[in-house]
């Protein structure tokens, strides 16, 4: 026995050798120029945008740091209904885009059979067209005298979202709809291809164990898929909801002025009214809440090693 | 009521057609819309069918221009990112070293970052160093936030590597160049190719960081939004429509090559 314990494993590791005094400084080399990168052009800019927000001044007579923390509380008192409606709009867009999702993501793991690979590339291909020209498709999809309208018209849809405040009159174009839609229809592949990696590397033996044991599809579904697919929920979600939060592309082509979100008022106030100081602390508070939130919602989710 | 059997069995299929649908609703309008023929300036409502857009694609002062500028951007982009990443990857899963876990968040954090939130520290950058906005700041911009997606490709496919098979070619006397060039590039090339497929894709549709960081140089999805308030040429559907179809061959073509590879293996 005891020589079969002290043989050899196949797999020496390499880090079971004697180390080597060259050899010790190599995963630094590979490491030093993309650190670097990063370190300059993603973490020093963090600190720079930092002193930003606390400095005061205006474009002629200069910046100064003056600690002037007042900028972050003028920022929140006057902006909160952008930050609300990020946080709202982005909400529903990933919830959608869950719903939405799911099927799809699951009709490609399970169902699709040889049309599986040409759904994926459906869902790829997207990528690759521009989606700022796919965004603005939504505006003649929406349209006001179109058939969308016009179905959601006599259906009485537009009933029930006017009372909800998410449409105006009998139009979507311009309203909270419109920009959910977009949102949704923007990060639905980021919701999808998550989702179909974790369904696809659910056994298929454990459905047929299900059915075995009685369960009904719903069930099986219930008890046996869904918990599983959990990491794709997880990571899909963020994926989806970061991006949405932030984004101002949405709401600036299908929505209207009631519709602005924070990644509208930090575009306008760095590229246009060029006031810094303001635009850097809205952007830290933007980044704060979904460093907090993304946190508190790994926790909640238990799958800390996920990330 | 067979047909009530039949659509509750089917209810995922039908559910997942209706969301691919949705995804590709756009992409059908963008094609359609390709060959209208619009009046006024803008391209939202049907007018009359034409293929005049087809015959003349680049009939749209500037647009050409800022889409060979995108495509110039997003191979330099893709190259860096592919480079810098690939290396990281290779140091993160084959080295134990100190700093692991920094290194990880610090790859991490660009993903979990609203792009407006990069997009605004990194003008803020550029503006306190008094460096000239244009071609350089958003090839910088693109290459930082390509890293972290580049990096999480190759790691993937690094991990399911056997290191045993570089063993035994430094068993059969490979040096460590021949190992890299001829075990382990090869068999980590397909990771290294998603990641730069990857990388190329978001950066030739970047919009939110480069609208910070571009000055007044004009790349696609810049001259896309410039006309969503000017008037949109036809011609951006012809380019819309293009790129998918491009896109799709593409893949099809990769596919095609990946499977034969596969069963002659086999």
């Amino acid at each position: 026995m005891a020589t079969v314990t002290e043989a050899p494993p196949l797999a020496p590791q390499p880090e079971n050798k004697p180390p080597r005094r060259r050899g010790r400084l190599v995963p630094y080399w590979l490491l030093l120029p993309g650190i670097l990168w990063l370190l300059v052009f993603f973490a020093l800019p963090m600190v720079y945008q930092a002193s930003t927000s606390v400095q005061t001044g205006s474009l002629e007579e200069g910046f100064k740091v003056t600690w002037h923390f007042q900028t972050y509380w003028n920022a929140l008192s006057d902006y909160w209904p952008q930050f609300l409606r990020s946080v709202l709009y982005a909400g529903a867009a990933t919830i959608l885009c869950l719903l939405l999702g799911y099927p799809l993501a699951y009709l490609i793991a399970f169902r699709a059979g040889r049309w599986r690979n040409v759904v994926l590339i459906l869902v790829i291909a997207p990528f690759f067209t521009s989606f700022l020209i796919r965004t603005l498709a939504w505006k003649t999809i929406l349209a006001d005298g179109g058939p969308v309208v016009g179905a959601l018209n006599t259906l009485h849809v537009l009933d029930v979202t006017n009372w909800l405040g998410f449409t105006a009159g009998d139009r979507v174009l311009a309203t909270p709809l419109a920009v959910v839609c977009g949102l949704t229809y923007n990060f639905l592949p980021f919701m999808i291809l998550p989702l179909y990696t974790s369904l696809e590397r659910i056994d298929g033996r454990l459905h047929e164990a299900a059915g075995d044991l009685y369960a009904k599809p719903f069930t099986t579904f219930r008890k046996v898929t869904f918990p599983l697919s959990m990491p794709g929920v997880v990571s899909g979600t963020l994926l989806t909801f970061i991006p949405a939060s932030g984004d101002y592309v949405n709401a600036d082509l299908l929505g209207s002025t009631d519709t602005r979100m924070v990644g509208n008022v930090i575009q306008t106030q760095f590229l246009r009214i060029l006031d810094y100081p303001t635009a850097a602390a809205l952007s830290f508070i933007l980044m704060a809440a979904i460093l907090i939130l993304v946190t508190l919602y790994i926790r909640k989710s238990g799958t800390e090693d996920l990330v | 009521m067979a047909f009530v059997r039949w659509f509750k069995r089917n209810l995922v299929v039908i559910a997942g057609l209706v969301t691919l649908g949705y995804l590709l609703l756009p992409n059908v309008i963008v094609t359609v819309f390709s060959f209208n023929k619009p009046k006024g300036r803008f391209n939202y409502e049907w007018q009359q069918f034409s293929t005049d857009a087809w015959r003349d694609p680049c009939g749209v002062a500037d647009m050409c221009g800022s889409l060979s500028l995108s495509l110039q951007i997003a191979v330099w982009a893709t190259l860096g990112a592919t480079v810098l990443g690939t290396m990281i990857a290779f140091a993160l899963v084959r080295y134990r070293f100190r700093a692991r876990g920094a290194v990880n968040s610090l790859i991490f954090l660009p993903m979990a970052m609203p792009e407006v939130v990069m997009a605004a520290s990194l003008l803020t950058l550029f503006l306190n160093l008094g460096a000239q906005l244009g071609f350089w700041t958003i090839l910088i911009a693109h290459i930082m936030f390509c890293l972290s997606f580049v990096v999480t490709a190759v790691k993937a496919r690094v991990m399911s590597m056997d290191p045993r098979l570089e063993q035994a070619a430094q068993d059969l006397y490979a040096g460590p160049v021949q190992t890299f060039l001829r075990v382990t590039l090869p068999i980590a090339a397909p990771g290294i190719a998603a990641g730069a497929l990857l990388a190329f894709a978001l950066s030739f549709d970047d919009f939110i960081i480069t609208n910070f960081n571009a000055g007044s140089t004009v790349t696609f999805p810049m001259f896309v939004w410039g006309s969503a308030q000017r008037g949109t040429p036809v011609q951006i559907n012809v380019i819309g429509t293009a790129m998918f179809v491009v896109a799709v061959l593409f893949v099809l073509v990769g596919m095609v090559i990946g499977n034969r590879r596969n069963r002659q293996k086999a």
